[in-house]
């Protein structure tokens, strides 16, 4: 079983459009994949229709009082299920808190698992919290998307920086650009430029477009909707690098 | 992780299939899930129903997908494995290896997996969405087509399969298209309805004996029920071993056959003088052409224990006499076939059956449980008797000869079994199974040595084989010269237990003629 995390400490980045289209596309692959929706916002459980409701709440959950088999709920797609997220997960640091050793919390709920699920993907809130620690030591890649902007170049080597201070288990990180604006020269510049001189960054770049805006009227996946698509070829080719370099 | 799936029926006619959809709105919508499809299957068992018994369905589904054998347990729990390109009949033994493979062996046995039934369905995957357009089921309508064992329309299945985490709205669901429906038949497996289409049944047929006889019925028309049910053993199983689908059709007709001369020496004398004298011969005839086939079935049967057995050969030295044993055996079926083909068995078997059903009954003749009582008594008489007359100086043939007296005993105890106590009747047919095991350990393995020197004397006359297949079967001859032994060893005591007080008394309790 393979742990891929969607994380930024920035907000707005593409995140969840990238945990909901390359969990589908996993799934499409023929792999059992769960994806957790570990935020209150609970942007992926609209995206697939499913409330975000857990009985019990997050702290439930966390602490083991409620299995996860109870909680999973099944997507409209083969091989394709969701850990709903829940309004009571914005409290989960105090829940994390409350446990013993609490950034090792996830990678221990996520163990029995293995043997139903080939990859799971955690899409996370942003920001630093003791929940995206616990986050970083259960995932064994973490995906995260960047604006090319300098502002989130400083972000990622923040990021690097501090994983390299964690410690125990290190997640592989690998950047991606997302909504890269390609009127926009800078853009364009650094999306070229740094994967080329970085490998920790993907070669694949997400675009914005309009259709992956679309996801949140269609509540379903950019492939499953409009599979022809630019944008479902993007993430086809994210999902394969993803793949090839990390499963 | 328990999925709920459940099925709802819709009877021929009324309301339509939309109509029954219908009824999950407003609070559930319904969207087609991709082209309609045709599946095929065939559900498998062996002839005598061992997979049915256990509990267990088996289907080899091809169509849309890759063929996949799925075994369904007892409590509804799926095993399924991918294996294109099988036909049937075929040993569950030598199927693909995979999970429905493993479960098979251990029920299947040595009998072979013919179709039961087959089917074409035409299917329409359906999802069923919630207020959300989240879909919360599967639906799949499945309009099967019975092709065989008779062709048939089974009523329109609709199955609600829960989407993981909506247990309870697929409930609703179900309950909806149910309470629309209306009253359904009895709920039937697919196979159960496809044979009750053709107007049989599941565990229709059973290598055991069961016979319905009422006490006081005249003993001539219990004789004719036993002898009419032989008579149906012997006719179903000749398809089967003409075709050679697996050794047990041979060995349940052969069994057939031998009771059949049992009832009829033993009991004849209840039916008209002329039929007991006139097809005993002919049965004697039928029993006769089926031993050599049989005899080399059980040597086939027992080879790799008899190889993995040897001590001073090894196993690989035996196999020119596992050849020997194959193609006297392909020349011994292909004349057993020729028996069974020929004018001299249909005519006996018609015969015997018209002979059979225009017996009445005899004027002031017995009861049968009289009947049963009074020859189950002698039979019993007879086995003591020549049982104590058994020394350890007596040659093989009277150990031969009281193997036989407790055959017809034994087969007395079957034909009769429904008139007695159940539960004295079973502790008799315990007390007597313990002997008969001896003798017939004793017995076969005697039969087993003079036939092994038979082999030996056809395998020296072809110069090609090797000494080392000679001596393994040397080896052979010697380990069952010692079984037989210790099976003379045994004897004494097993006749002692047979004809302890305990179990006179036994046996006297269930003939004192008090009937069920």
């Amino acid at each position: 079983m393979k742990v891929l995390a969607t994380y930024n400490i920035k907000g707005g980045v593409g995140k969840t459009a990238t945990a909901v289209n390359l969990s589908y596309l996993a799934a499409q692959d023929g792999l059992r994949v769960l994806l957790w929706d570990l935020d209150p916002q609970a942007a992926a459980s609209y995206l697939f229709r499913i409330r975000p409701r857990v009985k019990g709440g997050g702290q439930a959950l966390i602490r083991g009082r409620r299995d996860f088999d109870g909680a999973i709920k099944g997507t409209d797609f083969d091989q394709l299920d969701l850990l709903p997220a829940d309004f009571t997960y914005r409290h989960l640091d105090l829940v994390l808190g409350a446990t013993k050793k609490p950034t090792r919390r996830i990678a221990r709920l996520l163990a029995p698992l293995a043997a139903d699920y080939d990859v799971i993907f955690l899409d996370c809130p942003p920001g630093i919290s003791l929940l995206s620690e616990s986050v970083l030591q259960a995932a064994d890649t973490l995906l995260v998307p960047l604006i090319p902007t300098v502002l989130s170049l400083r972000t990622l080597d923040q990021l690097t920086g501090f994983l390299g201070g964690l410690n125990g288990k290190r997640p592989d990180v690998l950047a991606f650009f997302s909504m890269i604006d390609r009127r926009k020269r800078l853009h364009l510049d650094i999306a070229s430029q740094l994967p080329a001189e970085r490998d920790d960054v993907a070669a694949t770049a997400i675009p914005s477009l309009t259709l992956i805006e679309r996801m949140s009227l269609e509540r379903a996946p950019v492939p499953a909707f409009a599979p022809r698509s630019r944008a479902a070829q993007c993430y086809r080719q994210l999902w394969a690098e993803v793949r090839s370099r990390e499963l | 992780m328990h999925v709920l799936s459940q099925a709802v029926l819709l009877a021929a006619g009324e309301p339509g299939e939309d109509a029954v959809l219908a009824s999950l709105s407003p609070r559930f919508s319904v969207h087609g899930a991709g082209r309609p499809h045709s599946v095929h299957r065939t559900w498998l068992d062996t002839f005598d129903w061992r997979l049915h018994r256990a509990g267990l369905t088996l289907e080899y589904v091809t169509g849309r997908r890759p063929a996949e054998l799925v075994l369904t347990g007892p409590d509804g729990d799926l095993v399924s494995q991918q294996a294109s390109g099988l036909s049937w009949p075929a040993r569950a033994g030598d199927l693909p290896t995979g999970p429905a493979r493993d479960r098979l062996v251990s029920v299947a046995g040595i009998r072979a997996l013919l179709p039961a039934a087959r089917a074409v369905s035409r299917v329409r995957d359906l999802r069923v969405l919630n207020a959300d357009a989240k879909t919360v089921a599967w639906l799949t309508v499945d309009r099967t087509t019975v092709s065989y064992p008779e062709a048939a329309q089974l009523p329109a299945r609709l199955q609600v399969t829960a989407v993981r985490g909506y247990q309870p709205q697929a409930k609703r669901v179900a309950e909806l298209l149910a309470a629309a429906a209306g009253p359904a038949g009895p709920a039937r497996s697919p196979l159960d309805a496809a044979l009750a289409a053709a107007g049989r049944r599941a565990e229709d047929y059973s290598s055991k004996l069961d016979i319905q006889l009422a006490p006081d019925m005249p003993a001539r028309l219990a004789l004719r029920a036993v002898l009419l049910n032989l008579l149906d053993t012997i006719q179903v199983n000749v398809p089967g071993t003409l075709r050679d689908i697996d050794t047990e059709f041979l060995h349940d007709l052969r069994v057939a056959v031998r009771r059949t001369r049992s009832a009829l020496k033993l009991a004849g004398d209840v039916l008209p003088a002329g039929p007991a004298g006139r097809f005993g011969p002919e049965f004697k005839w039928l029993g006769d052409l089926t031993t050599p086939t049989r005899d080399l079935d059980v040597y086939l049967l027992g080879y790799q224990d008899m190889a993995d057995s040897l001590v001073s050969a090894k196993p690989a030295e035996l196999s020119p006499f596992h050849d020997h044993l194959a193609v006297q055996r392909g020349m011994e079926q292909r004349r057993l076939a020729r028996g069974l083909r020929s004018a001299r068995f249909s005519r006996v078997m018609g015969d015997w059956r018209s002979t059979l059903a225009g017996l009445g009954p005899a004027q002031g003749g017995p009861r049968a449980v009289d009947l049963a009582t009074a020859r189950l008594r002698r039979a019993h008489q007879r086995v003591l008797r020549q049982g104590r007359a058994i020394s350890p100086a007596s040659p093989p043939e009277r150990l031969h000869d009281l193997r036989k007296r407790c055959k017809e005993l034994r087969y007395l105890l079957e034909f009769f079994a429904s008139l007695f106590d159940p539960a004295a009747h079973q502790r008799a047919v315990r007390d007597l199974k313990g002997l008969q095991d001896c003798l017939g350990e004793f017995q076969d393995r005697q039969v087993q040595q003079h036939e092994l020197r038979e082999f030996a004397s056809q395998m020296m006359a072809d110069r090609d084989t090797p000494a080392t297949a000679l001596l393994a079967m040397g080896e052979l001859a010697g380990q069952l010269g010692l079984r037989q032994q210790a099976a003379r060893d045994e004897f004494a005591g097993r006749f002692h237990d047979f004809a302890s007080r305990a179990s006179e008394r036994r046996f006297r309790v269930l003939t004192a003629g008090t009937s069920r």
